[in-house]
């Protein structure tokens, strides 16, 4: 039997707005349990919710950068369900009137465009959190409740989990760039269910699917569905039948684990949220939204590909993050060549960020700075050996006048002519047998030279201008 | 005259004279609570001890003539939270639920000095018409202590009608002030929806609930709303327009205003004819008056009580879900997993007429019953709505009897709920439309007070004011005082 996967997945991601969705308390995180609330969070009797409206920009946000229309003429909904994080025994969330519908994502996998179409973004709140003691007791943390979520609800457009995996990494990167989450999956700000089933080719009808939870990084997301797509096939190759099933990936084992299998759908009973109203937004926010967009990871990648003939490969890089391609551009603002600040921002700038875990905005490194440096190295005014440690100072102190730093620390080349030359000539003085011996062919009495000069100079020497006033004072010997 | 029997305005004016201070008039309504409390039952929980503090407190600080309402009493519907007072909502779900905040309309009130009496007795979660769902005690009408005083807010119209406190408030779903107002001989006015914030009102119908005034005279009713209306950030569905002041121009008259009289609320075949004849007197009188009287049409009134018991108990069924004993409220002993804490809570807390309620509202939304009940109930509404939207393009305000029966015997109907369902016919339009109703004592039948309610447009309750008052300046209904019949 050749089957074919199908892949559709439910992305969650936490708006960092400064205030919950219905109700004034702080979205923060960190705070002990139950501090960053009020009753309102607690579902307290006669409590009513009140719309954060920039969590509605940031829904907005989030929903044109992912190419969807926005319902203008929006609404919020219940969603009933009973459970101890959830205070009020229903969810806010939206049914029929997501603020977002039909957009769409470019994902790349195997050199080949595709298409991956987003059917909804919705728009709700989060629940607070369960956490079961070793006391016997069950404890609630009701700091989370109400921390305004958007759902991304792809069409079951991926066929791989690879496929599966670059849609992740796609929205991810296009939510970051809106700025509107940190979408950090090891910290929750952004989770992903995945609806997985497999068909014969050809067959239209889709197989029974099942839902995957638990896939707390991008590397689950991937191992779990192809743990899934195992499965399955499995199952259905052995000529087995399919169950709907809830499934949790194991990370310990990298399998999934059956949670529960589903008997018809559950029942929320939606129904519209009485104590709002209906939300019309009219075209003056949309645009305002729409023109206040950064330009997209997409775009960028372009623009540097062809603009400045960065390598694709260098452009995917600068642009996994808003903040490295926002402090390319920066760096590029004061003059400098693309290139090479390119190769700084690939190479040291982002072995240091590894290794420290830090992002680039947690640095002293300013844009400005790095420039000035690539600079000086073109220019000759450091080496670049020093510029590694100028680089270090840099990011780590920082400096807004990179020059004279370089001056203070006396660590500009030694490029003059009439200071290096009575240093040469006293070397040759002294090394009478190498001049010697480079005159007999053998060319590696000049680096011997060399080392001596730039030993004497205590490094800070030019070594080609010291090449070429070494070569011309051997040929006046 | 005893201290209780003047108004408000009566009130304000010795208080600044002198004549008389708040500690007086607070200690007269406590006396007057322990002579007939007994009999009628209206508190739930007094505040006595607080009450007298806050008035020795105004009269030391001196009245503020300019502020009317200031050092004068009034009594809060238990389902209105009160920080730092039991608030139960007459449920044992609540029994020992103390809110840490208050209402919006109690921070009103508490702004402008007035003094919390006490809370008082409803039906559970405002769910009921003759208060007789309360969990804990049953409230008897002051005409005729043998009779239920009407709910849900009962306790509020029987502690006006008994001259215990001369304003009170309580809160409108489908009837819930205008019937007990009526029951009772008194004023009580649902405001249009959005009045009123409804924040720190226990909901039991979002889109239909609104808090409301009780007094004994129409006056006294106007300046009760001017002090809790206005828009509230924290009720979204508040509204954010004008608030008038509704006592000015009251006095005007109804000369030249006409007056809608819609034929599906007169049933001249009605069990008591009383009611249909005295608010057909009434007319009369509005004629004498000065006011053209219309026969108009709603022609969708009928689909009133179907599609109110569906919206109201959809959304109570939604709304009541947080009573799950986990953070506050009555939770059950003896549980062994969270299914049976959720089960055995919920089903020990709520009384029998809330859980009808619930599960009525749980069906209705569920997949495959929504389209047909809940949606189907919603369409209904929009055309009741504008059913009412068309007849005001031609009359200023509609007149119809506030009930189809006077106050029925207590224990009389509480098994045959579809009859108490149907005893709603008359109110639940104006909550599914949202229009405003003040419902005023019109008459009698067989010694029990009859009330007519006048139905406005929306936010347009100064204009049902001037018309109430101009009917209460030529009769001496709300001048009749209870017999306490049947009492010692």
């Amino acid at each position: 039997m050749n089957l074919e996967t199908i892949i559709g997945l439910e992305i969650h991601v936490e708006l960092k707005t400064d205030s919950k969705m219905f109700s004034p308390s702080p979205a923060h995180f960190g705070a002990e349990p139950n501090t960053n609330t009020n009753v309102i969070d607690w579902g307290y009797p006669g409590v009513l919710p009140v719309v954060n409206e920039r969590a509605i920009e940031f829904g907005m946000r989030a929903a044109l950068a992912l190419n969807c229309t926005i319902n203008q003429d929006t609404k919020f909904d219940r969603k009933n369900y009973f459970y101890p994080d959830n205070p009020k025994a229903y969810q806010i969330s939206q049914f029929d009137r997501p603020i977002g519908h039909d957009g769409w994502v470019d994902i790349e996998v195997n050199g080949e465009t595709k298409r991956i179409r987003i059917e909804r973004v919705h728009l709700e709140e989060d629940a607070g959190k369960n956490t079961h003691g070793t006391d016997g007791y069950s404890y609630v943390d009701l700091n989370r409740q109400g921390t305004p979520l958007i759902e991304i609800v792809s069409e079951a457009d991926m066929r791989s989990p690879e496929e599966a995996y670059a849609y992740l990494e796609a929205i991810k990167q296009i939510i970051q760039f809106t700025g509107v989450s940190d979408v950090k999956m090891e910290e929750g700000s952004m989770r992903c269910d995945a609806n997985i089933s497999l068909r014969p080719f050809g067959q239209e009808a889709f197989g029974t699917k099942s839902e995957l939870k638990n896939l707390n990084s991008f590397n689950f997301v991937r191992r779990g569905l192809a743990h899934e797509v195992e499965r399955q096939e499995k199952v259905l190759v052995a000529g087995g039948e399919l169950l709907q099933e809830t499934r949790r990936y194991d990370e310990s084992t990298g399998k999934t684990l059956l949670m529960r299998v589903k008997e018809g759908s559950s029942d929320y009973r939606y129904f519209p949220e009485p104590d709002l109203p209906r939300l019309v937004i009219e075209d003056k926010w949309v645009e305002s939204v729409r023109q206040s967009l950064p330009e997209m990871p997409k775009a960028r990648r372009a623009r540097y590909v062809s603009e400045l003939g960065i390598p694709e490969y260098d452009a995917e890089v600068l642009t996994a993050s808003k903040e490295m391609s926002d402090f390319f551009d920066g760096v590029l603002s004061h003059d400098v060549d693309a290139k090479q600040a390119s190769n700084w921002l690939m190479g040291e700038v982002s072995a240091y960020l590894n290794s420290e875990k830090l992002a680039i905005d947690e640095t002293a490194l300013t844009p400005k700075a790095l420039a000035e440096m690539i600079n000086l190295i073109a220019d000759g005014t450091i080496s670049s050996k020093i510029a590694k440690k100028v680089f270090r100072e840099l990011i780590i102190n920082g400096s807004d006048d990179v020059k004279a730093l370089v001056e203070e620390k006396g660590w500009a080349q030694l490029s003059d002519p009439s200071k290096l030359l009575p240093i040469i000539n006293y070397i040759l003085d002294n090394n009478e047998q190498s001049i010697e011996d480079f005159k007999n062919g053998r060319d590696r009495a000049i680096g011997f030279l060399v080392g001596q000069i730039m030993k004497q100079t205590r490094g800070q020497a030019n070594p080609g201008v010291v090449n070429q006033l070494l070569n011309e004072e051997i040929e006046k010997r | 005259m005893a201290i209780l029997d003047h108004t408000l305005e009566a009130l304000h004016e010795q208080l600044v004279n002198g004549e008389l201070t708040s500690l007086q008039i607070m200690e007269a309504v406590y006396d007057r609570i322990e002579e007939t409390e007994e009999q009628v039952g209206a508190f739930l929980a007094l505040s006595k001890t607080e009450a007298l503090a806050k008035a020795r407190e105004i009269d030391e600080a001196g009245i503020d003539p300019h502020n009317i309402l200031s050092g004068l009493p009034i009594g809060i519907k238990d389902n209105i939270v009160t920080k730092g007072i039991t608030t139960t909502a007459a449920s044992k779900m609540l029994e020992d639920f103390v809110p840490v905040y208050d209402a919006t309309v109690v921070e009103k009130l508490n702004e402008i000095g007035m003094i919390s009496v006490g809370k008082l007795n409803m039906d559970e979660f405002a769910m009921g018409g003759s208060t007789e769902n309360s969990a804990f005690k049953v409230t008897r009408n002051p005409w005729n202590l043998s009779k239920v005083p009407g709910g849900s807010s009962g306790g509020s119209a029987a502690a006006v009608a008994a001259g215990q406190v001369p304003v009170s408030l309580g809160s409108d779903t489908g009837g819930s002030i205008r019937e007990p107002a009526a029951f009772t001989g008194i004023v009580g006015m649902k405001p249009t929806y959005g009045r009123v914030s409804r924040f720190g009102l226990i909901a039991f119908g979002s889109s239909l609930d609104q808090i409301g005034p009780f007094s004994r005279t129409v006056k006294d009713n106007a300046l009760v709303l001017n002090a809790i209306s206005g828009y509230d950030q924290r009720d979204s569905t508040s509204y954010d327009g004008e608030t008038p002041d509704f006592t000015k121009g009251i006095e005007k008259g109804v000369k030249g205003m006409r007056i809608g009289v819609p034929k599906e609320y007169f049933h001249e075949d009605a069990k008591e004819k009383g009611i249909v004849e005295s608010v057909r007197a009434a007319l009369k009188t509005y004629e004498s008056l000065g006011a053209e009287i219309v026969e108009v049409s709603l022609p969708h009134s009928k689909y009133g009580i179907p599609a109110y018991y569906i919206i109201a108990s959809s959304e109570a069924s939604s709304n009541l879900q947080r009573f799950d004993g986990i953070r506050y409220g009555y939770r059950a002993d003896n549980v062994n997993n969270l299914d049976e804490l959720y089960v055995k809570s919920r089903s020990e807390g709520f009384g029998l007429e809330v859980k009808r309620r619930i599960m009525l509202g749980t069906f209705s939304l569920s997949a495959g019953f929504y389209d047909a009940h809940f949606k189907k109930a919603a369409q209904a509404r929009t055309l009741i709505r504008q059913d009412f939207e068309k007849v005001f393009e031609d009359v200023d305000f509609l007149v119809a009897p506030t009930t189809t029966t006077t106050a029925f015997d207590i224990g009389g109907q509480i098994d045959d709920p579809l009859t108490m369902y149907m005893a709603d016919i008359l109110t639940v339009p104006v909550n599914l439309a949202g229009v405003p109703s003040v419902s005023i004592p019109c008459g009698f039948s067989e010694e029990m007070p009859v009330g007519m309610q006048l139905i406005g447009k929306h936010f347009d309750e100064k204009t049902l004011y001037r018309a109430a008052y101009a009917f209460e300046q030529a009769t001496d209904f709300h001048k009749q005082k209870p017999a306490f019949k049947g009492g010692k």
